[in-house]
C-alpha cells in the first residue's frame, strides 16, 4: 500500500534532515538544517496536488545533492571553526 | 570505506587548531554546495571547448555555457542573453567596460565621470585613461557616502561619453541611488556603468527599469567560483566598446578566449540560487546585522557606523572603535576573520581611501572594522564576533593613554602635542 502523501513528504523532510546533519562543514550543515527545515514550514499548507509533487521531485534531487555534496565535504575535511566548541 | 579514509586529504595541517569563523563576505564567499554540485560534471567527464562545433563534446559544453547565459545570469538582471559577456570577474569587466566605450567614443567624447569611492580597477582603468589624454571627474561623496545628484548632474559635459558609480560599496556598505543616476545619464545620452559586484543576487536589479548599460558582475561574491564573472552590455540602444582582449572573436568579439564552461556553469547556478533565496536571504542578512550592531552598541561607547544607516545592503558593516587602532583590534580578534576596508588594499598600511572620501576623521578611518554577514552566517558566530569585540575593545581600551584623557573629560583637540 503506498503511503499517504503527507507520509511521503515526512519521510522526505526526515531523510533530509538527516543528510544534512552529516555535512562536515559547520556553515554548510547548519544552513542545509535551517534552510531545509524553513523550506518545508514554508510549504506546509500547499494543497494542489500538481505542486507537491513538484516540490518532492525537487527534494528528491535536493536529497541527492546534499549526499554527494556531504561525501565530498567528508573527503576533503578541514578543521572545525571556534564556534564549533 | 577505508580506502576512502586512506584518500582523505589531510593538508598537513594541525587538527587541534579550529579554524577561524569567516565574517569578510564581501572580500569572498564560500561556495554554495548547490554551485559545485553544478560544476563537477563539467569538470570531470563534459569537459569538451565549448566553441568546438564539431562533435558531441563541444555541443554539450556550449548548451550548458547557454543555459548559464540565459535562463540564469541575464534572467537575474532583467537582460536579453545576447547581452551578458563573460569574463574573468568583474575586475576585467570594469576594465573592459571603462576602457573599452571611453576609446570606441574617443573621437568627439574625451570626458568620463566616476566617484571618489570606486573600486581600485575602476579607478586605475581611469588614472590609465588619463594618461592617454581623457579628462577625468571623480566626483566626491557626502559624509553618508552617497552622491549629490545635482553635481553629478552639473558635472556632466557634451563630451562626457561614460559615467561609472557602483551600485553597492564594498567597504561601507553604501548603496547609491542607480535609478535616479540611471534616469540622468539617460536624459543626456550619457552611457552608464555600474559596478554591481556586490549587489546582483542580493538585491533586485534590473537593467531597464535602472536605465543601465554596462553592468559588472562577480561569481565569488554571490557564493560561485573565483575566476569568471560577466559583463552586460546593452544593445538597444546600441553600446560600443573596444575589445581589451583580442582573439579567435568569441563572446561577440568582445572578450576572445575560451569560456571556462565550469566557471560559467557555476556563475549561472549561483545567479539562479540568488534569484531564487533573495528574498529569504536578505531578511536573514538584516535580522543578523541588527543583531550584531545593536549587540556592540549596547557594550561599548563611542561606535560610529560608517555609511548611510538606511540606503545600505545590510550585510556589510563597518563599525569604527575610537580610541582603538583598527589592526590591533584585527589582531586581537584573531578567531573571527575580519578586515578593516578592502581586501586589495590590506597589504598598505594607509587608511581606506572610502574612509577618506566620507570625511572620516583621520583617526577614525585608522579604528575601523567591516563586518560581512552572508548567507551560510549563523546567529552563533554574530553573538561570538559581538561579545569578542566587546571585550577587545575594552580591554585595549584600557590600556590607553588617550582612553584616559577621554575619561577624565580632556577634549583630544585641544592637546599640543610637544615635539621629543
Amino acid at each position: 500500500m503506498a503511503a499517504s502523501a503527507r507520509a511521503q513528504v515526512i519521510s522526505l523532510y526526515r531523510s533530509m534532515l538527516s543528510a544534512s546533519k552529516k555535512f562536515p562543514s559547520y556553515n554548510y550543515r547548519t544552513y542545509a538544517l535551517r534552510r531545509v527545515r524553513d523550506a518545508f514550514r514554508a510549504n506546509r499548507n500547499i494543497e494542489d496536488p500538481k505542486t507537491v509533487a513538484r516540490l518532492m521531485t525537487e527534494g528528491q534531487q535536493t536529497l541527492a545533492l546534499i549526499q554527494r555534496q556531504v561525501t565530498i565535504g567528508k573527503m576533503f575535511e578541514s578543521q572545525k571553526i571556534v564556534v564549533e566548541g | 570505506m577505508t580506502a576512502l579514509k586512506n584518500a582523505v586529504k589531510g593538508q598537513g595541517k594541525i587538527y587541534n587548531e579550529p579554524r577561524p569563523l569567516y565574517m569578510d563576505f564581501q572580500a569572498t564567499t564560500p561556495m554554495d554546495p548547490r554551485v559545485l554540485d553544478a560544476m563537477l560534471p563539467y569538470q570531470v567527464n563534459y569537459y569538451g571547448n565549448p566553441h568546438s562545433r564539431t562533435h558531441a563534446y563541444g555541443w554539450e559544453s556550449e548548451s550548458a555555457m547557454e543555459t548559464a547565459r540565459k535562463q540564469q545570469v541575464a534572467d537575474l538582471i532583467g537582460a536579453d542573453p545576447r547581452e551578458i559577456i563573460f569574463t574573468s570577474g568583474a575586475t576585467e569587466s570594469n576594465n573592459m567596460a571603462i576602457k573599452g566605450v571611453a576609446r570606441f567614443y574617443q573621437a568627439k567624447k574625451r570626458h568620463v565621470i566616476t566617484t571618489q569611492t570606486e573600486h581600485k580597477c575602476v579607478l586605475d582603468s581611469c588614472r590609465v585613461l588619463e594618461s592617454e589624454g581623457f579628462s577625468i571627474t571623480y566626483l566626491p561623496v557626502q559624509t553618508n557616502g552617497l552622491l549629490d545628484l545635482e553635481l553629478l548632474e552639473a558635472s556632466i559635459r557634451p563630451d562626457t561619453s561614460l559615467l561609472s558609480v557602483m551600485t553597492i560599496n564594498n567597504e561601507i556598505g553604501v548603496r547609491q541611488p542607480i535609478e535616479e543616476i540611471g534616469q540622468i545619464c539617460r536624459s543626456k545620452g550619457v552611457f552608464f556603468h555600474t559596478d554591481a559586484a556586490q549587489a546582483v543576487g542580493k538585491i533586485p536589479l534590473n537593467v531597464t527599469d535602472c536605465k543601465i548599460d554596462l553592468m559588472s558582475i562577480s561569481g565569488h561574491k554571490i557564493y560561485g567560483p573565483k575566476g569568471v564573472g560577466a559583463l552586460y552590455v546593452r544593445r538597444r540602444p546600441r553600446v560600443r566598446m573596444e575589445p581589451i582582449q583580442n582573439g579567435g572573436g568569441q563572446e561577440r568579439g568582445l572578450r576572445s578566449g575560451t569560456v571556462p564552461t565550469p566557471l560559467a556553469v557555476g556563475l549561472g547556478a549561483a545567479c539562479s540560487i540568488a534569484q531564487h533565496e533573495m528574498e529569504y536571504d536578505h531578511n536573514r542578512v538584516s535580522m543578523l546585522a541588527n543583531r550584531l550592531v545593536q549587540k556592540i552598541m549596547a557594550g561599548l561607547p563611542d561606535v560610529i557606523m560608517n555609511g548611510d544607516p538606511v540606503r545600505r545592503y545590510p550585510g556589510c558593516v563597518n563599525l569604527s572603535f575610537a580610541y582603538v587602532e583598527g589592526e590591533s583590534l584585527l589582531m586581537a580578534l584573531k578567531d573571527v576573520a575580519l578586515s578593516s576596508g578592502s581586501a586589495c588594499t590590506s597589504a598598505s598600511l594607509e587608511p581606506s581611501y572610502v574612509l577618506r572620501a566620507i570625511g572620516a576623521d583621520e583617526d577614525l578611518a585608522h579604528s575601523s572594522i567591516r563586518f560581512g554577514i552572508g548567507r551560510f552566517t549563523t546567529e552563533e558566530e554574530v553573538d561570538y564576533t559581538a561579545e569578542k569585540c566587546i571585550h577587545q575593545v575594552s580591554r585595549l581600551r584600557e590600556m590607553s593613554p588617550l582612553w584616559e584623557m577621554v575619561q577624565e573629560g580632556i577634549d583630544l583637540k585641544s592637546i599640543k602635542w610637544t615635539q621629543h
